[in-house]
């Protein structure tokens, strides 16, 4: 049975929905030697900053159950050291490359590192991480606050025709809220979630695990909160979601897909089985063919309710 | 250099001493590539607990078989010490850039190693590496230095002696050797050499490594100091086990373990 894995985030179009999630797959090139990057649906890189940026002391990660905290505050080689070094590798893919970016004091970093990317005809889209919980601004984060994530995506929207992902945080009262501004300043796609802000302690020593003391959580313990609030996102936005939290196999993916995301990214699962994404793949095409179903934009969304 | 992900046969699995354990892989691709001071990362089950992968160093190689060498300290040692004969473990490997060390025919740095309680681990690979090139060129035996609590948490004493190794002693209660800190004995002792043109390799606890830092920088000696970082991915991707060197942060999975003394930032 021939069947259609194609999805689109507004006119980037994916030859299948798999994509690698922000900061779990560094720039792809780590990955190279257990998988066909090719096969990727589309490779997210970590977040870069105009400037490099050291990021937050150790320890950056612990384990905790059924997932991890992380604080790695965003550390990067900084744009045109990313371009440089980095970039060479991810184009010579030639699957689609999203870049996210960051802005570190100000929000109009965000306008400088975006009218950089312009340039660059392999950038295939530009994911703006404003969710990060490890670097908080002067008035916590942006995607906290609808009003600041509609200003930004907006300016941001006029200086660039490249296909526009906004990042959500899970540390939200309504993220259906945010969701909206985003597509209504003239994102293309939203993707969530960003990690859920935790702590985990040292019981001997009464000190936090993670240096920086609170952290992002992340992993298969999140899953059902990112299920549930990508099925939120999904009843109150037309633009495309890109799913995510704990996705670990096909089923989990399929759970997001179901729920309405278009595509779905692999994050922690990178580092307990680098080939995960690939297997999801798979998972996916013999779902499919089980199922009878040929194209699988059929499932986005399908939730009998 | 390539990197593998594979399912390696447990061909044996002895209980050393105590809480150690010795655990014989049949890892054809990791055997035949890995150099002392590199590591694997291991799943120890398929479930979710424990979550992460385990970082433990390559203890020695021949032929198709690795081994590695392990102390029980919570749940991913203890699951791992059930495992039997003929089961599989998913491992990726080797990883990571290990110790520097004379090939054979280049002239020997009269090379002394310490080692810290498990700090033995990657050190026995290492020292047969060495010793290999000793045998055909000099006199000049690869000095051992071992330390442990007390006498019976002594680790691979024997070993090192059969490959040629001259080894001394130091336990924290003075049951075996130097009584006190196998730092404190490497100081000792390099004031009773001509430590000119030694190189130091060492593996152990952070206050040890530390130590030996000291030492080595104040008398100018060069040292490889292989670090113990708490890894999320082993490959090089999450960025959680960076260490601070005069060169910037580096990653202790991909740029480490194994890092020059005089480069470290403490
Ligand atoms: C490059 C590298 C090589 C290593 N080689 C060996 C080896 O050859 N043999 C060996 O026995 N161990 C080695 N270790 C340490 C080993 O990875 C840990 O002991 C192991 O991960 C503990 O897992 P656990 O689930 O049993 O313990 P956990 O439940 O994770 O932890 C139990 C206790 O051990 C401490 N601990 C856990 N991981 C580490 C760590 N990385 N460093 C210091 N303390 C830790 C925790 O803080 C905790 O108190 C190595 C570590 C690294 C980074
Ligand atoms: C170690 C680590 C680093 C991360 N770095 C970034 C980052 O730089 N930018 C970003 O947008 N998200 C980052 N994330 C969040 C992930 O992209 C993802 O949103 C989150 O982990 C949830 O998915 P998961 O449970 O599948 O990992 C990071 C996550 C982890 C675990
Ligand atoms: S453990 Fe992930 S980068 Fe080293």
């Amino acid at each position: 049975m021939k069947t259609n894995l194609s999805v689109e985030l507004g006119k980037l179009k994916l030859n299948n929905p798999v994509m690698v999630a922000s900061g779990t797959f560094g720039y792809a090139e780590e990955f190279r030697d257990f998988m066909d990057l090719k096969k990727l649906g589309a490779i997210v890189t970590k977040t870069i900053t105009l400037k490099p940026r050291k990021g937050n002391p150790s320890p950056r990660t612990c384990e905790t159950t059924g997932g991890m905290l992380n604080s790695i505050g965003l550390e990067n080689p900084g744009l045109e050291n990313f371009i440089k070094d980095k970039l060479p590798f991810l184009k010579k893919l030639s699957i689609p490359i999203i870049i996210s970016v960051a802005s570190e004091e100000e929000p109009e970093e965000f306008l400088e590192l975006v009218s950089r990317l312009n340039k660059i005809a392999e950038v295939a889209a530009i994911e703006l991480n404003i969710s990060c919980p490890n670097v908080q601004g002067k008035d916590g984060l942006i995607a906290q606050d609808p009003e600041s994530t509609y200003r930004i995506v907006q300016e941001v929207r006029k200086i660039t025709d490249k296909t526009l992902i906004t990042k959500l945080s899970p540390n939200v009262t309504s993220i259906g809220k945010v969701a909206k501004s985003a597509e209504e300043a003239g994102s293309d796609a939203v993707s969530l979630i960003n990690t859920l802000s935790g702590m985990s302690i040292d019981v001997q020593r009464r000190k936090p695990k993670i240096a920086s003391g609170v952290a992002g959580l992340s992993g298969p313990a999140i899953r059902p909160v990112a299920v549930r609030m990508v099925w939120e996102v999904f009843k109150k936005v037309k633009i495309p979601i890109i799913g995510m939290g704990g996705i670990m196999d096909a089923d989990s993916a399929l759970e997001f897909i179901i729920v309405g995301a278009s595509a779905v990214s692999v994050g922690t699962a990178n580092f307990i089985n680098p080939k995960t994404s690939l297997e999801i793949l798979s998972g996916l095409k013999e779902y499919l063919i089980r199922n009878k179903i040929t194209e699988i934009k059929e499932l986005i969304g399908s939730l009998k309710v | 250099m390539k990197t593998f992900q594979l399912k390696a046969k447990i061909l044996a699995q002895t209980k050393i001493k105590g809480n150690c354990w010795h655990c014989e892989l049949n890892a054809p691709q990791v055997a035949r590539s890995s150099l002392p001071g590199q590591f694997i990362n291991i799943r120890v089950g398929d479930n979710l607990d424990p979550f992460l992968r385990r970082p433990i160093s390559i203890h020695s190689v021949s032929g198709t078989k690795a081994s590695i060498l392990y102390e029980v300290v919570g749940k991913a040692t203890e699951i791992l010490t059930q495992k039997k004969k003929g089961d599989f473990l998913d491992v990726i490997g080797p990883l990571g850039s290990g110790f520097n060390y004379p090939k054979p025919k280049t002239q020997n740095p009269k090379p002394i190693l310490v080692a810290g309680g498990m700090g033995v681990a990657p050190l026995i690979f290492l020292a047969g590496k060495l010793t290999e090139v000793e045998s055909k060129k000099s006199k000049v035996k690869t000095l051992v230095l071992i330390g442990a609590k007390s006498k019976e948490h002594l680790l691979c004493v024997q070993e090192f002696k059969k490959l040629g190794c001259a080894v001394k002693i130091a336990t924290d209660d003075g049951s075996a050797g130097f009584k006190g800190k196998v730092s404190d004995l490497l100081k000792y002792l390099l004031s009773t050499i001509d430590y000119r043109l030694s190189t130091i390799y060492a593996c152990g606890p952070k206050p040890m490594l530390k130590a030996v830092a000291d030492i080595s920088n104040e008398r100018q000696i060069s040292a490889q100091l292989s670090l113990e970082e708490h890894m999320s991915c082993g490959i090089g991707a999450c960025l959680g086990c960076v260490v601070k060197t005069k060169d910037g942060l580096k990653r202790a999975c991909k740029e480490g373990p194994v890092f020059l003394a005089k480069d470290l930032v403490w």
